[in-house]
């Protein structure tokens, strides 16, 4: 059974990744476990560029209030040698992660300025990641802000680091844009190596009793596969990028279906937090039994044979099949 | 010789002798104490950066307990043969006295550094003066005192090698805060020179005189009658050698550096009649007055004090002296005269000098000690006299023409008037470092602090000039004034100095064009008499706008350099960017850019503003405190408030003292700019703001309705059952002058409004707009009777917050998280509360001038309160539970001696009160005030003895409190036996988990990862469990609480604790500014600290085993959250990952584990049934 694929340009024994999530790429630990149970290459947690400078302006605010004010206490705090301010400690966690394990190591990225980004993007590939993918969390709040203007955001972003790196570079999106798929062709355009589809967004809650918004995050369910699922199976074969698979994917069966719409890899976290890390290994199982099963010889053989342009009812992908689908629901309640 | 170039730095004292004392020893043993820390927090972060001493190894550094501990472990450094230091001050140095006996009788080499301050008498004081060292000078240590900055550094090399040689050891000492707080620029000693000054061959000696097993000897033997006194001469000859060594050293330092020095050093005319004798940092205005009045006159500086050389000195003086005037910084009551008068007259005595003597003393506790003063010292003509004060009670005080002024020309003086917060004094700092390090100028800068923890107020007083400064006395008359805070123009005349032609310079929101109108009359008047440059800026504006808040540092400083003419405006303008790169560059880019982009656009929004010729405002300074306060506070206390209290004689002050209390509420500070406003509609009446209150400023009160209120006073129907049956009202009302805007009780405000959520039923809102009606509507509240206590249920949060406040308005930082516990046990007891207070934030927020918080009731009973020291605390308030159980005892004896006039029934109803509840309370003191109505006009001596007594009849409540540095350390010996002792008293322990009064040093309750002072890598070990110790008593009721966790239980705990007739002990986790922190939302942090089981909730009372109940009731529920979530809240702990990461989760983790293990031993123990099944196994 062969369930080699490759991504980026990267050869990996099988395309289970997982996917950028701060609990589970936090520890070298953690990612010698992940190369145990199976995974193909890991995805580290986001630098956030953002955090980094507010991270920066507490420091100096805390360090600061209440001095030279009293005379007792002119100070609060030592001040030590240095701080280490930048991203000093993502980047030795990348250096002892490769050190630690012969998978391939992609950063993660999120900048908040076009420096930050670029910057950040060299000293990442200087550390020996293997490829970068730009997590560009971004939500427009500007009611004034075009979609023009958002995507521009994007492109500006991809071409600034591809002209800084020589890595591969993927971009991990976000699906609300007005036509997704031009998107997508935009960024294929601009140089992106791979579309990661999708990025998960905190998924604000109310707390009734308490009157509160609570910002969280919502763990991706089985049934969130269906976005990516349709966009991947929309652009396979015609986009020049590879394209990775994230949200929803919980099982060999889903990780199969991604892969069959035209994904090159898959990308796992909310499983993994609700299971553990050993839980690639089932996934990897469940592939591997259901090939055999159905006398499928790798997975470079299944990949993209129910992509849109391939599958026998290419138009179940389309926007129509929605509205036929709402017709064929029938309420529980038979009313 | 030095082959290395020294370098001119700008530093202040403390820094300066740690430079030295860090690179010429190996051990240092150290403790906090005012104004010495610093060189101990130096020489702790130089460790931590592994800066080695000149032997090339990086010395141990270790805090300890106590000064005493420190001079026991320096003690023991030294007689295992190590180079060993400390540093010092005030009670510290006589903690010392003990060890200082010894290794002086054991003749071993060492050097303390003596920051010399006040020793406390009838009030403590954190300011310079020489009572703390001549205090010791009975123990056999050589004394030598430099006189400024550039002085303490050489002559802590000097006292180094000195000390070597003589194997005498040495106090070196200095002015607090004159010298040890002052910045100068001064030649910095290279390691090269301090390798020059020490012998190694001395060093090795001192080592072979070391214990060790391998060449083994005896030292400390106990000697009796017949050899102690024949052994102790044997020291002898090397106290007279002292003196020659110590000179020597100097010669050498001379020949090294240039700057010769003298044991007795004169100064002055060589026909000089009259001469000063004098030690310290006056000596310098001394000086500088000698040059000013060139007549026959001279200043005789002593340096070397013990051993006093008679020879020496008294060949130091002119042979034309006719008269010796002799200054002593401290004050021996009783004497013939302070010590070193005495010691010059004995030494003219003995060397057959007829030179008549006079004495006098000056600048206790940091008093000003000008040119002026000096002036009048020369004319003096009667002995024992005082200077710098108006003595009216003893008459002993000289006058002095204030006006007289010795100011050069040649030195540009400025003064600046900043906001605690603003960052004033750290950019004049800086600006002090431009010009000392970037230019040929010699720099000074003095600053001057608040007795206030909020909202304070710093004086900048800077000199620059082309040599060396010698004004160690505050500007007296400056070229340049800049105000950055408008709020003071109302408040100080801090233009009466000023000098003609000068330059004025105003922070204000009001443009070139308005703000004219703006300034009080007296200010105008200035401006305009005295032809003023005057200047404007928004500095609040320009600084918002380049990202840095509220800290208009920068901005300022670049007005000052751009208009004071120190610098050429590009030059500086220059240098304060090079100075930004190099004092944020580590704090990173960002932090670089805000304060470049300040600098760049500062100048385009300051403006001259053309003065008119007449002065218009008919605005006047506002009083400081109310006219309808009562007279002491008017004349004494608001002359202090109005920064006069120089001015204040002597008999206006107690002799003793004794203040009142309740004298906050006059002080009316206005430093909020938002303050709480209530509204009735949304408040559920849960009380919880009321209790979270720092400074008592937001009061409930129940009440009979009332028809007549000011136009905007809010009330509404009290919705308690026990209220609404009879138809109370309910006020929720907050003193809009005495807030300092904290808002901690918006974030525990529970209550929402339904509509717009974002608004509690408490919401912050400008104070300007509301101040006038605010303040009617505070007066009309206070006005409205407090509710009878005897109607509330003390349990319950929302009655219980209805008493009264009996500590209010004090100076603690806004936010505090000590205070609304004490607050909340003045409410509970505090009109028969006595209260211990152990030095620290509480006794300085709680005890410092000028007003106190503490408070009396409307009946006049309040809290007494009295401060000892830091370190006896438990047993001064042990001292206080036996002498009120002795006075009771006796009043009771009496009393039933008189029940033939008392009655008996009275008698004994008296005598058997139970007193458990306010109702009993109540009623005890009618019964004793039966029982005086029957014994007036009895007048046996019997019956008088039970007047002054028969109060104590009725229950007293003795509190014991203080912070974490007393509880764990320095008192905790104290605190162990007062617990042991089973007396009925209650300890409250503010527990903030760091020395917070003297600067954020570590102490025992720190906790594990933590960043202090002594622990810059972050503390390795966890916390002391000290509730977990005293339960091991098992007669000692403990309870660990946490307010901002559950509220209610902290109630019950303090409830329970008073109640119950032994020793209790109440640990309060107390958020504070210590912590790094967001004060607004502390509470949550508090409560972040209980989910983790960083803290925990319990209560261990003793009378629970006799009703075959465990005594431990674990309250905290199991954990829900982890550490590590509570320990990134802050900065204490949030830092270390930013400095060490990998030490951050090594020791996170540890966190982690220690909070899982404490609360499950913590579950053990609670489930252990006295009468039951045992659990098997502890964990």
């Amino acid at each position: 059974m062969d369930l080699r694929t490759t991504y980026m340009g990267l050869s990996l024994k099988n395309p289970l990744v997982v996917s950028a999530c701060q609990p589970l790429s936090d520890e070298i630990g953690k990612i010698r476990h992940m190369e145990d149970a199976g995974a193909a290459a890991v995805v580290l947690y986001s630098l956030f560029e953002e955090q980094l400078r507010l991270e920066t302006y507490e420091l100096e605010h805390h360090l600061n209030t209440g001095t030279n004010s009293f005379p007792e206490a002119l100070s609060y705090f030592p001040e030590p040698a240095e701080f280490q301010l930048g991203p000093e400690e993502y980047l030795e966690h990348i250096r002892k992660a490769k050190a630690a394990v012969n998978i391939p190591v992609i950063a993660s990225l999120n900048g908040s300025t076009l420096g930050g980004w670029t910057d950040f993007a060299k000293q990442i590939q200087q550390a020996g990641a293997d490829a970068l993918e730009l997590n560009i969390y971004y939500i427009p709040t500007d009611i004034h802000l075009s979609g023009a203007a958002v995507e521009k955001t994007y492109l500006d972003i991809l071409k600034a680091v591809k002209s800084a790196v020589k890595i591969p570079v993927a971009v991990k999106l976000s699906p609300f844009f007005s036509n997704m798929a031009n998107m997508a062709v935009q960024l294929d355009e601009a140089g992106a190596d791979a579309l990661v589809l999708f990025n998960r967004f905190y998924q604000p809650d109310l707390d009734i009793d308490q009157l509160e918004v609570q910002p969280s995050v919502l763990l991706s369910t089985p049934q969130a596969l269906r976005l990516p699922l349709r966009w991947i199976a929309m652009l396979h074969g015609r986009i020049r990028a590879d394209l990775a698979a994230t949200s929803g994917i919980h099982t060999s069966r889903d990780a199969l279906k991604m892969l069959m719409v035209g994904a090159n890899v898959t990308e796992l976290a909310s499983a993994l937090l609700a299971r553990g890390i050993d839980h690639i290994r089932v996934v990897e199982q469940g592939i591997r039994e259901w090939m055999t099963e159905h006398w499928y010889d790798s997975v470079t053989q299944l990949q993209g044979s129910m992509s849109q342009m391939k599958c026998p009812d290419p138009s179940a992908f389309e926007r129509s099949q929605y509205m036929r689908a709402l017709a064929n629901y029938k309420p529980a309640s038979g009313r | 010789m030095s082959t290395t170039k020294r370098k001119f730095v700008t530093m202040d004292g403390n820094e300066a002798v740690a430079h030295v004392a860090f690179r010429t020893n190996e051990v240092i043993a150290i403790y906090p104490i005012t104004p010495s820390s610093p060189m101990g927090e130096w020489a702790d972060e130089w460790a931590a950066k592994t800066v080695p001493n000149i032997w090339g190894t990086v010395p141990s550094v270790i805090e300890l307990q106590s000064e005493a501990g420190a001079a026991g472990t320096v003690h023991g450094a030294l007689q295992t043969g190590s180079l060993t230091t400390t540093f010092t001050a005030s009670q510290g140095l006589l903690l010392m006295i003990p060890n200082m006996f010894k290794i002086a009788g054991e003749l071993t080499p060492c050097v303390f550094h003596i920051a010399a301050r006040s020793v406390a008498t009838h009030a403590l004081s954190i300011f310079g003066d020489h009572s703390d060292v001549m205090a010791a000078r009975s123990t056999g240590w050589a004394m030598l005192c430099s006189n400024s900055v550039q002085e303490a550094m050489d002559f802590a090399l000097i006292s180094q090698a000195a000390t070597l040689k003589a194997r005498v050891p040495f106090l070196h000492f200095f002015d607090g805060f004159r010298t040890s707080h002052e910045v100068a620029k001064v030649e910095v000693l290279t390691e090269d020179d301090m390798r020059a000054m020490i012998d190694d061959e001395l060093v090795l000696a001192h080592r072979g005189r070391g214990l060790t097993p391998d060449r083994p000897v005896l030292r400390g033997t106990a000697q009796n009658p017949d050899v102690f006194f024949q052994a102790r001469e044997g020291c002898n000859p090397f106290y007279a050698a002292c003196p020659d060594i110590v000179q020597s050293a100097m010669d050498k330092f001379a020949a090294l550096t240039g700057r010769q020095y003298k044991l007795y050093e004169y100064y002055g005319a060589p026909d000089a009649e009259r001469v000063i004798v004098m030690m310290g940092s006056g000596c310098e205005a001394a000086l500088e007055t000698v040059d000013f009045l060139k007549g026959k006159i001279g200043v005789l500086k002593v340096r070397l004090y013990r051993p006093f050389d008679t020879a020496r000195f008294v060949a130091a003086l002119p042979a034309t002296v006719k008269s010796l005037v002799v200054l002593d910084r401290t004050k021996e009551p009783g004497a013939t005269g302070e010590p070193l008068y005495q010691d010059v007259v004995t030494a003219l005595a003995e060397q057959g000098r007829k030179i008549p003597v006079l004495g006098g003393r000056y600048g206790l506790s940091s008093k000003e000690f000008t040119p002026a003063m000096v002036k009048a010292v020369f004319e003096a003509d009667r002995n024992h006299f005082t200077v710098g004060i108006n003595d009216d009670v003893s008459h002993t005080s000289l006058a002095f023409d204030p006006h007289f002024s010795t100011e050069s020309d040649k030195v540009v003086r400025a003064v600046f008037y900043g906001l605690g917060a603003d960052g004033t004094v750290g950019a004049n700092k800086n600006s002090i470092k431009i010009i000392g390090e970037e230019t040929n100028n010699f720099a000074q800068g003095y600053f001057v602090y608040d007795s206030k923890k909020s909202g304070s107020m710093t004086v900048s007083h800077l000199r620059f000039g082309p040599e060396p400064i010698r004004s160690t006395y505050l500007v007296s008359k400056a070229n340049f004034v800049a105000c950055h805070q408008p709020i003071f123009l109302e408040r100080y005349d801090m233009l009466k100095d000023v000098v003609t032609g000068g330059t004025f310079l105003l922070n204000s929101p009001f443009g070139p064009e308005v703000v004219w109108s703006k300034l009080p009359r007296p200010i105008q008047k200035n401006i305009v008499e005295k032809q003023l440059k005057f200047y404007v800026i928004d500095a609040v504006k320009v600084a918002h706008n380049s990202g840095m808040g509220g800290r208009i540092n920068t901005v300022m400083q670049v007005c000052f350099f751009a208009i004071s003419g120190v610098l050429p405006k590009d030059e500086a303008i220059n240098a304060i960017k090079y100075s930004i790169k190099k004092t944020y560059g580590k704090k990173g880019d960002e932090i670089v850019n805000m304060n470049l982009k300040a600098v760049d656009s500062t100048l385009e929004h300051m403006h001259q503003v053309v003065v008119p010729a007449a002065v218009s405002s008919e605005l006047a300074f506002a009083p400081p405190v109310s006219k309808d306060a009562p007279g002491f506070v008017r004349n004494v206390l608001g002359e202090i408030i109005a920064g006069r209290g120089d001015l204040l004689p002597t008999s206006a002050l107690p002799c003793d003292g004794t203040f009142p209390t309740g004298t906050a509420r006059y002080e009316k500070r206005n430093i909020a700019l938002e303050i709480p406003v209530w509204d009735p509609n949304v408040c559920i009446q849960c009380g919880k703001c009321a209790m979270v209150c720092p400074h008592a400023v937001i009061r409930a009160k129940v009440y009979e309705p009332v028809t007549t209120m000011p136009a905007t006073f809010k009330s509404t129907a009290a919705r308690d059952k026990d209220w609404k049956e009879t138809g109370l009202s309910f006020t929720i009302q907050v003193a809009p002058e005495d807030c300092t805007g904290c808002a901690l009780c918006v974030d525990v405000c529970p209550a929402k409004n339904k509509s717009e959520p974002k608004l509690k039923a408490i919401n912050m809102a400008a104070q300007p707009p509301i101040r006038e009606t605010e303040v009617a509507n505070w007066d009309f509240f206070l006005k409205i009777p407090e509710l009878d206590r005897r109607k509330i249920k003390v349990g319950s949060i929302p009655h219980q917050q209805l008493q009264q406040p009996l500590f209010e308005f004090s100076g603690a930082c806004a936010g505090c998280g000590e205070t609304p516990y004490v607050k909340l046990m003045s409410q509970l007891f505090g009109d028969r509360l006595i209260v211990a207070n152990a030095t620290g934030c509480t006794s300085i927020y709680g005890g410092n001038l000028p007003t106190t918080p503490w408070t009396v009731n409307a009946e006049g009973r309040g809290p007494a309160w009295c401060n000892s020291l830091f370190e006896d605390n438990a047993e001064f308030g042990l001292g206080f539970r036996v002498s009120l159980d002795k006075q009771q005892e006796f009043a009771g004896e009496l009393l039933k001696k008189h029940a033939s006039i008392v009655g008996d029934d009275l008698v004994t109803a008296i005598l058997t009160a139970p007193q458990a509840t306010e109702a009993d309370i109540y009623d005890q003191r009618q019964r004793v005030e039966a029982a005086k109505q029957k014994l007036r006009g009895v007048s046996t001596p019997a019956a008088k003895s039970l007047a002054a007594v028969i109060d104590m009849l009725v229950k007293k409540s003795v509190w014991i409190m203080g912070g974490d540095g007393w509880a764990y350390d320095i008192g905790f010996g104290g605190l162990d036996h007062v617990l042991a002792s089973g007396r009925n008293v209650n300890i409250l322990v503010l527990d903030t988990e760091v020395y917070s009064n003297t600067g954020g040093q570590m102490s025992k309750s720190t906790p594990r990862g933590a960043v202090a002072k002594f622990a810059a890598n972050g503390k390795t070990l966890g916390k002391k469990d000290l509730g977990r110790i005293a339960m091991t008593y098992g007669h000692v009721y403990v309870a660990s609480v946490a307010m901002g966790a559950r509220d209610e239980h902290t109630l019950r705990a303090f409830l329970e604790a008073e109640s119950y007739d032994g020793p209790s002990l109440i640990i309060a986790y107390s958020h504070c500014i210590a912590h790094g922190i967001n004060m607004t939302t502390a509470m949550q942090n508090q409560k972040a600290a209980v989910n983790s089981a960083q803290w925990l909730l319990y209560r261990y009372d003793p009378r629970r085993i006799a009703t075959g109940d465990n005594p431990l009731q674990l309250d905290s529920r199991p954990p829900k959250q982890r550490v590590d979530e509570f320990l990134m809240m802050e900065n204490r702990f949030k830092m270390l990952t930013k400095s060490d990461p990998e030490r951050a989760k090594m020791l996170f983790k540890q966190a982690q584990t220690d909070a899982e293990k404490r609360f499950k031993r913590f579950e053990y123990l609670a489930t252990w049934k006295p009468n039951g099944a045992v659990a098997t196994k502890e964990i």
